[in-house]
């Protein structure tokens, strides 16, 4: 049903899919993502849609591999096919002229903040894009951004390519030199929590967007909840993007870990399972 | 004739210390031999009082005797004429508040009602062992869609491809069935029972589309392009919570996600499915109905220790279905009443270690007619628990409603629609289920699919007659 048409490993640990999705396809806006399932026993596992390629019918995702299941996929080779894919979900990203825009990617977050990227250039946005990763050879999409970007800061923690330091230093920079009228983050989220630091000290709205443990994606278990200025509100129907001033960081960072130690046991027992 | 016995004939059922560590159905259900005892105690009664409280008017009386008679395809028969599901009804329904409720033999002091569940369920597990040659029908009607396969969706479909209309059933999840599936546990509701009544249902021509988010993937207005009429089933969506302090910690669930887990995604099955879900020693449920109890049960079958069901008024007022309850208690399942949550306890790591509770007592009827729990000030104290798991209820599911805006809602966000018709302020879209009602049950929501396949019936012929006039 659902074919892999590509499979590129991006870096050491991050890999790119081209899948089959037509009908998903010709929906996709940026902002929204798909759930697939591998196979019969898998999760069902939350991924942004990077690209969407409507007149070919093709969905294109990156994901870094953490545990047992982006492990899995990490395998699949081109001619397979998922078992299922489901989409677009989560609202999209409001796309229009916002004047000057700040966009900020941290490693594979970069997938997910390019099609806002694209989209916001496309409304006539001049866009200052800023991304960053551990080192050079984790730097995900700096050509796409560049072709989408006013302005393009690259910054490593190690300073093998670009600026040396973290993405919030770079913000700082740009937000002292001139005015911003909105900005995004998308990334670990603890760097998302301190973007929100920065651009909130320069008084700039900024949304970030959340990825919770998801299970349906259908706004019908109640796993995504994430606490949004004091109300309770669920990131893939009511997000997955939110402003980042009004995100409870603290709670939100505390339940991405409530399967921490399965999650570890299901990894190990599938790399065993790999090696032998 | 054997005396007519005071008691419902006993159905044969696992041991509570076996069932409390397994997942498969608790109920083994009736041999023909004690169906036709129990369908002895039936009084065949000339205007059955039952036949009205069952919300898709099964002609109880009629079945039963076939029953009797040991014509099974005649009790077949008799069934299929009112319900495409009757497996599942047989085994869900909460049938002292309905059927059984009035059932002339249980009027009198002596007896218990007759088993009509019970038997009911006989019928169809026969059945589905007894596949019917399916009889060919020509679908060209017209076109219906269905919007969500939950029991109201299945059923509407099914008697509109009985009555002759092509059917397409779009499904969010990648498998048919909502509650029944995602929902109800495998030891109340065996999902191989629930698949095989979906499989009778598509062997009459429904076809059913998995992995189709209407709204997302589909849009309304390419429904209503494509379509002829369509019925919105598509149920309940996010859960409440109590929003007390501590709702954040690891441990802490809606019900709706740890049943989600363990039925849809075999978070039973883990590690050789995906999805797993935290070993827990000490468990506590908050809420009082089937869902609080199908909580309970299945954290006692994961492993738990104690698990302790917290309901804020008093055994009286439990609304979960009787048996369900009684089954609980013999699994070891605690009761505290009059109880309620009023802050989760943190660890050192952000996890749940126990839940502060407060006593209640019941005061004034509010607007539902019940006394309203009052907190009992000073009362409080602790119950340790590593999981917490709240099934106080659910909203409306929003995903498909959110991008319809046409379509009018009330004030909790509920589809409106005519009691007697499904009909919406939209011409041709219908709507029924636990979208319309708020959380209800499987019959009822069945009984809304019934109508409304009568009603787009008529509502397609009448816009054909107009549209070729
Ligand atoms: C809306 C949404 C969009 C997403 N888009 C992308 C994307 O474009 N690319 C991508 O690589 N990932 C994305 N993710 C995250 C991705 O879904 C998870 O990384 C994946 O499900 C992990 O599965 P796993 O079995 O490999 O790891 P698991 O075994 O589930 O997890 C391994 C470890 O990572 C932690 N973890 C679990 N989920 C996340 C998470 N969401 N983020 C960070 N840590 C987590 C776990 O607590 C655990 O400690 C997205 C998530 C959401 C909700
Ligand atoms: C744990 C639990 C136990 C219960 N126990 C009992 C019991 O013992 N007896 C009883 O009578 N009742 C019981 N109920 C209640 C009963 O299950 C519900 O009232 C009934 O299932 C409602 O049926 P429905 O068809 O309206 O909706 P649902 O069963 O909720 O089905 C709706 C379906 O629509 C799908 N859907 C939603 N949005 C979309 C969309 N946009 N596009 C496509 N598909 C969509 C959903 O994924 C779902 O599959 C229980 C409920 C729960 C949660
Ligand atoms: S469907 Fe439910 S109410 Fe009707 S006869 Fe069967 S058990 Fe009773
Ligand atoms: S009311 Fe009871 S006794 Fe009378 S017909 Fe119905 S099931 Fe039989
Ligand atoms: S993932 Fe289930 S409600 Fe959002």
């Amino acid at each position: 049903m659902f074919k892999i048409t590509e499979r590129t490993a991006l870096t050491d640990n991050e890999y790119q899919i081209w899948l089959e999705a037509p009908r998903i396809a010709t929906k996709a806006q940026p902002g929204q993502f798909i759930i697939l399932r591998i196979d019969e026993q898998g999760e069902r596992i939350p991924l942004t849609i990077c690209e969407a390629d409507a007149s070919a019918g093709k969905l294109r995702i990156i994901f870094q591999v953490i545990g047992k299941s982006t492990a899995q996929l990490a395998q699949v080779k081109t001619g397979m096919s998922l078992l299922d894919v489901v989409g677009p979900l989560g609202k999209p990203t409001e796309i229009k002229n916002y004047g000057t825009v700040m966009l900020v990617g941290g490693g594979v977050g970069i997938a997910a903040l390019f099609p806002i990227v694209k989209g916001l250039k496309q409304a006539g946005n001049r866009v200052i894009t800023i991304i960053g990763a551990k080192s050079k050879n984790l730097l995900i999409l700096q050509e796409e951004c560049a072709k989408y970007s006013d302005e393009l800061i690259l910054v490593t923690d190690d300073g093998s390519l670009g600026r040396k330091g973290l993405v919030t230093e770079a913000m700082a920079d740009v937000l002292q030199r001139e005015p911003i009228n909105q900005a995004w983050a998308i990334g670990p989220s603890i760097m998302m929590k301190f973007c929100t630091k920065v651009a909130t000290q320069f008084n700039v709205p900024i949304y970030v967007s959340l990825n919770p443990i998801m299970v349906d994606g259908t706004g019908m278990c109640g796993g995504c909840r994430v606490t949004i200025g004091e109300k309770i509100k669920f990131a893939c129907v009511d997000g997955p993007e939110f402003l980042g001033a009004e995100v409870d960081w603290d709670g939100f960072i505390q339940r991405m870990r409530q399967y921490h130690p399965e999650e570890v046991t299901a990894y190990q027992a599938y790399q065993v399972k790999q090696v032998h | 004739m054997p005396k007519r016995s005071y008691n419902k004939t006993p159905m044969r059922e696992q041991a509570p210390e076996v069932r409390q560590h397994n997942f498969k159905e608790v109920a083994l259900g009736y041999n023909l031999q004690e169906g036709q005892l129990e369908a002895s105690r039936c009084l065949q009664c000339k205007d059955a009082p039952c036949i009205l409280h069952c919300p898709v008017m099964i002609d109880i009386p009629g079945f039963i005797k076939q029953i009797k008679e040991d014509d099974m395809e005649g009790a077949r028969k008799v069934l299929n004429r009112y319900t495409n599901l009757p497996a599942i009804c047989g085994r869900v329904c909460p049938q002292e508040k309905q059927c059984e409720m009035v059932c002339r033999l249980g009027q009198s002091k002596k007896f218990e009602p007759v088993a009509i569940g019970k038997l009911e369920r006989l019928v169809a597990d026969w059945s589905l062992e007894h596949p019917e040659e399916s009889i060919e029908i020509t679908h060209d009607k017209g076109k219906v869609a269905i919007i969500g396969s939950g029991p109201s969706g299945l059923t509407a479909a099914g008697d509109l491809a009985k009555l002759g209309y092509e059917v397409v059933v779009f499904e969010a999840l990648q498998t048919a069935g909502g509650v029944l599936t995602y929902g109800i546990p495998e030891f109340r509701l065996p999902k191989q029972i629930v698949q095989k009544e979906i499989d009778q249902i598509v062997a009459q021509g429904v076809k059913i589309e998995t992995d189709m988010v209407v709204g997302k993937t589909i849009t309304m207005d390419e429904i209503m392009e494509d379509f002829d009429a369509c019925y919105i089933g598509v149920g309940a969506g996010t859960p409440h919570f109590m929003g007390i302090p501590g709702t954040d910690l690891t441990g802490v669930y809606a019900s709706s996600e740890y049943l989600t887990r363990i039925n849809l995604m075999h978070g039973y099955e883990f590690p050789h499915y995906d999805t797993p879900l935290q070993p827990a020693k000490n468990v506590v449920v908050i809420g009082g109905g089937n869902v609080a109890m199908d909580s309970a049960r299945s954290a006692k079958r994961l492993g738990a220790e104690t698990v302790t069901v917290l309901y804020r008024r008093s055994q009286e007022e439990l609304p979960a279905r009787v048996e369900e309850y009684h089954h609980s208690v013999e699994e070891d399942i605690q009761y505290n009443w009059l109880t309620s949550p009023v802050e989760y306890i943190a660890g050192d790591h952000g996890q749940l270690v126990g839940v502060k509770c407060i006593r209640m007592k019941l005061g004034e009827p509010d607007e539902s007619g019940r006394r309203r729990p009052l907190p009992i000030a000073g009362s409080e104290f602790v119950v340790p628990a590593d999981t917490a798991i709240e099934a106080i209820g659910q909203g409306a599911n929003r995903v498909m409603l959110d991008t319809f805006p046409e379509l009018a809602t009330n004030r909790w966000g509920y589809v409106q629609a005519d009691e007697n018709t499904c009909a919406t302020s939209v011409p041709g879209i219908f709507a029924g289920g636990d979208i319309v009602t708020g959380a209800a049950t499987v019959i009822l929501a069945m009984g809304a699919g019934k109508i409304a396949a009568k009603e787009i019936d008529q509502y397609v012929q009448n816009k054909q007659v107009t549209t070729t006039v």
